[in-house]
């Protein structure tokens, strides 16, 4: 098997349940170089990665989302995954869409909060993401988001 | 961001004048009520939360995972209040969606309105916590997720 030494993942999530819950993965990324996004300041000595920091916004913030998208077209420059992982919301969906347009190979897992439907971001991430998954067995469907496992 | 959640952070307060309890302290966020009888912070920075998070006795919170998921891990026991956009404390009613499937777990309590809350908080010595939960996702999603990335 080759080295995935050297392969990047770019793991992204907003600060709170998803940025617990895409910590919650990393035995997934062992074998490579890791770097995130979040909209607060984490302790980087936990992370074995750089963590960027990009302003939080929802779909009601226009002017804050516009903000979050250049800065994270910025790491997306300077970060050159090979992959993006998110656990959501906002950023993170910004995040696998400037990816698509890199021809980087994104992972949306929605919430395990979202038991009875996907959030709002994780319907739009049908667009974008490469994979979509869902955490709840209910919620996935052949046409929609698979069913993996769940955080927990 | 969160939207403001006056019912908990009111409710709680309210509690610790009538009880004389004076150990409380609440991250409140944007909430309008400013507490009197609890010291409280609007945000706590990631490091501070994870410390008051380990200190507690006892977490009080809304039914978010980010809480949740701390109280299990630290094995506090904890009274969870579903956010109810009804009544504009978030953009849907997801929490009390998460509210009903987390009921089922060991040391997890749902206030489900405010008089369960304080019914809940007159009887928060006993309150059990549940076993710690492992530090990560179920061995088969990490295990899923592998075979993507490494294929």
């Amino acid at each position: 098997m080759k080295s995935n030494k050297q392969k990047r993942i770019l793991a992204v999530a907003s600060a709170g349940g998803h940025w617990v819950q895409l910590l919650r993965l990393r035995p997934a990324f062992e074998a490579f170089n890791v770097e995130y996004i979040s909209t607060l300041d984490y302790d980087e000595s936990e992370l074995n990665g750089k963590l960027h920091i990009v302003t939080d916004a929802n779909i009601s913030e226009k002017m804050k989302a516009i903000i979050m998208f250049f800065q994270v077209f910025w790491v997306l420059i300077k970060a050159r995954p090979n992959f993006i992982i998110t656990t959501g919301a906002l950023p993170g969906l910004a995040t696998i869409l400037l990816g698509k347009l890199f021809f980087i190979k994104t992972i949306w897992v929605d919430s395990i909060a979202n038991s009875e439907q996907l959030s709002l971001s994780g319907k739009a991430a049908k667009y974008f993401a490469t994979v979509r998954l869902t955490q709840w067995p209910g919620l996935s469907h052949t046409d929609g988001p698979a069913y993996w496992g769940n955080v927990l | 961001m969160q939207l403001p959640f006056d019912r908990l952070v009111m409710r709680v307060d309210e509690w610790a004048k009538n009880n004389s309890v004076n150990d409380i302290f609440a991250q409140i966020g944007d909430t309008s009520h400013v507490p009197e009888n609890i010291n409280y912070a609007p945000y706590l920075t990631p490091s501070e939360a994870e410390e008051m998070f380990q200190k507690s006795e006892v977490i009080v919170s809304h039914a978010g995972m980010g809480s949740v998921l701390n109280a299990l891990k630290y094995k506090k026991p904890i009274i969870a209040m579903p956010r109810l956009a009804s009544k504009g404390e978030h953009r849907n009613e997801h929490q009390l969606a998460t509210a009903k499937w987390i009921s089922d777990i060991d040391g997890i309590t749902i206030a489900w309105d405010e008089d369960e809350l304080l019914e809940l908080l007159d009887s928060v010595d006993n309150l059990k916590s549940g076993s710690a939960i492992s530090n990560y996702a179920s061995p088969e999603l990490i295990q899923n997720l592998r075979r993507f990335l490494l294929e």
